[in-house]
């Protein structure tokens, strides 16, 4: 047994009382969880502190809130682990963020992170005609949606997304992560449809900022921005051209990089809005003047750099973009259905074992 | 010590002060630069995102090109090339069959990708090859009360696992060592560890300024009179876009935003000019307005 601090942030919308942090020391062994340590907050000094929870075995999702800064599950947290992510002194929970809170730890799930999973569609259009037995897929296939399947709807990657952050109508990691599970679903019949509603939508995949947060928050290791950069390479095959030029920009940074060998940034921008003399371009391009002026002022740009390719790839490089682009197939190591070899090797010396 | 040294686009390109003030710098912290100038671009996560296998490929090659040299390590300047190039190691060195493919690619030009090259941002070598005492000893102008907020650039921490940070390896607090190693005070803000909004600056350029602005609002409000990155991509959002993104929150900003390389110069003694800091969008006066600066104060005490 040992003692901890837990800092609890409470709140109710329905009174007057701005937030407040609220103290108790609990008794638990260090590796009991977060939660049981809120339980016993609740039941020894204060009845009225609001947390939801269930299985209290990290399948349900419903315990998910803050602790000392990030995000997870309270039933799936040990209480020394916890504590060594903060100051080691003492355990904060906060409600999760990027989500209006019903009250203390619990926030209002139906107002975003719902909302957003219905707008994906999210269930399987069969492909026509329904065949008289089962469907045959492939194994990787199958593998590969179970990736985004294994997720419980917790809310943390919705609770740590930055883009979100800024702009509370994107789409989200949890979403889009659900929207590849059928995306990747050799079974669903409008992958075409699902793609270009996601590409079309001004705060849809293309909103995502590369940032890696849902892939650290997940607990169950779903690497939500590894689905949508997978949504994004899909819509990449269907050449949809959406309005948000996240193809444009795609395939203006690949080209760029054959014909520079190094990134040559003052093409890439009219180039990811199709062009300089693209309709698109023009006001983007307007818009961007007075950056570039100023950029000119401090010889950060310099008018060669500006107008002429410094850099050249070479012939070599320029091969490999062509060989590798030119394949029939393209070729997709996927850690999660293969593994890594280090992973595998115990795996393959027991069956050996058995073997023998 | 001797590197492979990878400089990637942008400090060439549109934030060249960084990639000079490099070259001013190492040779004050006795790092020879082995420069990889046939090496190319990371990829920045774009390529990856279209094809992963183009991206390992041209990583593959810059990987192999750093271990032809006789640096100790490969070394680079920018987060998003220690992250897009993380990633593409990651796979390359899980699988020896894809390594293969991989290497076959890339064999035509005499080239092969051994498996586990050490590539480290500056920051990183900082800390861990030379070592923050050693960094205090070659201090010559502490940054006494220079107040600095560090801003590392998503892929420099994230995902935790692929980057290495663990108990020994504590590299989201890399920056705050450093600042502290070379006299300034560390100033705590929100945004440190979030977004420059970069990668989205074409797609939705709202959302991209949006963060940028927010977090250069946060930094003045707590009280910073400049903020580091490692990242040259960080700097173009957060330096050359500022004026649009303090339009976009309705903010005064005016933060300054030293490149990580720069802020080392200036406390090992070299001048501002020498360091292409009248290069930035955003002038940074607090550091270097001499006859203000707390930086200036210290060297003429």
């Amino acid at each position: 047994m040992a003692e901890f601090k837990l800092r609890l942030r409470r709140y109710d919308p329905e009174t007057a009382e701005a937030p407040y942090w609220d103290e108790h020391t609990i008794e638990l062994d260090p590796h009991r969880s977060v939660l049981e340590g809120i339980l016993q907050a609740k039941g020894r000094f204060d009845g009225s502190i609001g947390i939801r929870c269930s299985c209290r075995a990290a399948i349900c999702g419903s315990c998910g809130v803050r602790i000392n800064g990030q995000p997870g599950l309270a039933c799936h947290t040990h209480l020394d682990e916890a504590l060594a992510r903060g100051d080691g002194k003492v355990i904060e929970v906060e409600p999760m963020g990027n989500m209006p809170v019903i009250k203390d730890l619990i926030v209002d799930m139906d107002a975003v992170h719902w909302k957003k999973v219905q707008s994906v569609t999210p269930w399987l259009i069969n492909k026509e005609p329904i065949p008289e037995r089962e469907y045959l897929v492939d194994r990787e296939a199958m593998v590969d949606v179970t990736q985004s399947m294994a997720c419980i709807q917790c809310g943390a990657c919705v609770s740590d997304c930055l883009a979100m952050e800024v702009d509370p109508e994107f789409t989200g990691p949890a979403a889009l992560a659900k929207a590849y599970r059928f995306v990747g679903d050799p079974r669903d019949d409008e992958h075409y449809e699902r793609l270009r509603y996601l590409a079309e939508d001004p705060d849809g995949m293309y909103t995502c900022t590369h940032c890696f947060k849902c892939v650290d928050a997940c607990p169950k290791g779903v690497n939500p921005m590894g689905q949508i950069m997978r949504l994004r390479r899909l819509a990449g095959d269907y050449e949809i051209k959406d309005r948000n030029n996240g193809y444009r920009h795609e395939h203006a940074f690949v080209n760029n990089i054959r014909r520079n060998g190094l990134l040559h940034e003052a093409d890439l921008l009219p180039d990811s809005y199709g062009g300089k003399f693209h309709p698109n371009a023009v006001p983007e391009l307007l818009a961007s003047l007075p950056v570039v002026i100023r950029g000119l002022l401090r010889r950060k740009i310099t008018p060669a750099k500006a107008l002429l390719h410094p850099h050249k790839a070479s012939k070599e490089l320029r091969a490999l973009f062509d060989k590798i682009e030119g394949q029939d197939e393209r070729y997709e190591l996927n850690l999660y259905v293969v593994g890594d070899d280090k992973d595998n090797e115990p795996a393959a010396a027991a069956t050996e074992g058995a073997n023998g | 010590m001797k590197v492979a040294y990878w400089p990637g686009c942008v400090s060439r390109g549109f934030t060249p002060e960084l990639h000079g003030a490099m070259a001013q710098v190492a040779p004050l912290l006795d790092i020879e630069l082995i420069e990889l100038d046939r090496a190319n671009c990371c990829g920045a996560g774009v390529i990856a995102e279209h094809n992963q296998e183009l991206a390992d490929t041209l990583n593959a090659r810059t990987f192999a090109m750093a271990q032809q040299t006789d640096g100790e390590l490969m070394m680079n300047i920018c987060s998003t090339c220690q992250g897009a190039q993380s990633e593409c190691q990651e796979r390359l060195d899980a699988n020896a069959v894809y390594r293969e493919r991989i290497n076959s690619s890339i064999g035509d030009n005499g080239l092969h990708y051994e498996q586990g090259i050490v590539n480290k941002n500056f920051l990183w070598v900082l800390v861990e090859e030379i070592g923050l005492e050693n960094l205090r000893g070659l201090v010559k102008r502490p940054l006494t009360n220079l107040k600095v907020g560090p801003f590392y650039g998503c892929y420099i921490i994230r995902p935790h696992d692929r980057i290495g940070i663990d108990d020994e390896h504590p590299r989201h607090t890399y920056l705050e060592q450093v600042i502290e190693a070379l006299g300034g005070t560390v100033i705590d803000y929100a945004g440190s560890h979030k977004c420059c909004g970069f990668p989205i600056i074409t797609m939705n350029k709202t959302a991209s300024l949006k963060q940028a602005g927010r977090h250069m609002g946060d930094a003045v409000e707590a009280d910073a009179d400049c903020v580091v990155t490692p990242c040259p991509l960080c700097h173009l959002n957060l330096d050359l876009q500022q004026p649009i993104a303090a339009a976009i929150v309705a903010r005064q900003l005016g933060m300054p935003v030293l490149h990580l390389p720069q802020l080392v110069g200036l406390a090992l003694g070299l001048s501002p000019k020498e360091l292409g800091m009248g290069r930035h969008i955003v002038k940074p006066n607090t550091v270097i307005d001499w006859s203000q600066s707390v930086v200036a104060s210290t060297a003429a005490a």
